[in-house]
């Protein structure tokens, strides 16, 4: 009843909130307070784990059992905290950004520097993958290069504040700084190589030829609290749809971190076999999964001795080259250049995992 | 009467603007044509680069999120008020 009453209103004036500046002020304080909470927090879960897994449940900290169940407790709020913040903050920094300014900034670019500025604001840019053939034809359209526009849509999927967080969570900044400066520098690698190879005729001959409408429309100014409201948004989404993955990859982890014998990977996915880098991106490629899903896992592998090259390299495989996004960019590409596509960022994904295994 | 059209391949961002478009639509007890475009070459051709996406009258109001109820009454408010002063 209450609700039908709100939009029986729908002729009304609107009127806005008074005072933003006001509303400004409560926005800063209450941020900063909730960082400070979750601050507090976050320092005392391996103390709070600890409690939870040999004073509460009883558990012996010498036993494959104890080890594990302390592991999950202790890594799962961890993650899902590091993951909330983050997301809340990329949520915040992409709601100053939309694609129709990256494409002017873009467009008419000359290549090198065009790509390396695709790729960066790649990370920034809000982009789903379900919009990928109406963004590339707007951008090839309006005289952003081809290869650019590849900088871009490499570098948006496999950059990704999911894996970053989840990756510095579980390894430490240094190995997600690695992972973000060896992604871009893949997305722009990659991007430079398809335009240099003049691949613009393997585009699918109407694209050039689309005409575009104006879309000035949908560029509107936000205030700060419908910032946070999409900051929030962007919690619910991510954080919502891909917390049973982080669980379950994280208790995977939990079982092998207790049971699995140290050095069990190292074999197989040691810096030893040089196989294994073309082996992980061969399994990667085809596989496509969110980037909760597949890190826990990879903490796994690399605590049995897998060589931190080859798991970058699977990691950078199954998030950055997806099937269905390359189904989806099929109706804008002519096979050619999709093979290109993924050959080219498969071969960069190979060095780097092989890099790493030579200097780590 | 209004025509807006919602502009999404079908991703579950994409349903949850419709939806969002139908409720304040029908809550409000007003005539409106709601359409929903999911040919990605549509949306390029409209000037979307990013989904989900709402026109109302041809004019693109938001996209690349879903936007709240609130925003949506707005947009179709103005929509409203500017077709009666152009009759």
């Amino acid at each position: 009843m209450l609700k039908t009453e709100r939009y029986s209103e729908i002729h009304e004036p609107i009127t806005k909130t008074p005072r933003p500046e006001v509303q400004n002020k409560f926005l800063v304080l209450a941020g900063i307070g909730a960082v400070a909470a979750w601050y507090l927090v976050y320092r005392q879960l391996p103390v709070l784990a600890d409690w939870l897994t040999f004073a509460v449940l009883g558990l012996n900290q010498a036993t494959h059992l104890g080890s594990s169940v302390q592991f999950l407790v202790f890594e799962t709020p961890k993650v899902l905290m590091l993951l909330v913040l983050v997301v809340f903050g990329v949520g915040i920094v992409r709601s100053f950004f939309t694609p129709q300014h990256t494409r002017a900034v873009l467009a008419g670019k000359s290549e090198s520097a065009g790509n390396l500025l695709a790729a960066l604001l790649g990370v920034v840019t809000p982009f789903c993958s379900c919009s990928a053939v109406p963004l590339f034809i707007g951008f090839v359209t309006t005289g952003v290069p081809l290869g650019v526009t590849f900088s871009f849509l490499i570098s948006a999927p496999m950059v990704n504040e999911v894996a970053l967080v989840l990756l510095f969570g579980l390894f430490g900044w240094r190995v997600a700084a690695i992972y973000a400066g060896t992604g871009l520098l893949i997305a722009v690698i990659a991007g430079w190589v398809i335009g240099r190879l003049k691949m613009e005729r393997f585009v699918e001959s109407w694209v050039y030829a689309t005409q575009l409408g104006d879309s000035e429309a949908a560029d509107q100014e936000l205030s700060w609290s419908e910032r946070v409201r999409l900051g929030r948004e962007a919690v619910r989404d991510i954080v919502g749809k891909v917390w049973p993955y982080v669980i379950a990859g994280i208790a995977v982890g939990a079982g092998i971190h207790g049971y699995v014998p140290e050095n069990f990977m190292a074999s197989i996915m040691g810096k030893g076999a040089w196989w294994s880098v073309p082996l992980a991106v061969l399994i990667g490629v085809p596989m496509y999964s969110n980037a909760a899903g597949i890190v826990p896992v990879v903490q796994a592998l690399l605590g049995k001795g897998a060589a931190l090259g080859t798991v970058l390299a699977f990691m950078m495989s199954v998030i950055g080259l997806s099937l269905p996004e390359t189904i989806i960019l099929r109706k804008v590409l002519r096979l050619p250049l999709i093979a290109v596509f993924v050959g080219v960022v498969a071969v960069g994904i190979l060095m780097v995992g092989y890099v790493f295994n030579l200097i780590m | 009467m209004l025509n807006i059209t919602v502009y999404g391949p079908g991703c579950a961002k994409c349903k949850e603007a419709e939806r969002r478009v139908r409720h304040v639509v029908e809550a409000s007890a007003m005539e409106a044509n709601i359409t929903k475009a999911t040919n990605p070459v549509d949306m390029a051709k409209a000037g979307i680069l990013a989904t989900p996406a709402i026109a109302i009258n041809g004019v693109i109001k938001v996209s690349g999120r879903v936007p709240n109820e609130d925003d949506i009454k707005v947009w179709i408010n103005e929509s409203l008020v500017r077709t009666t002063v152009e009759k």
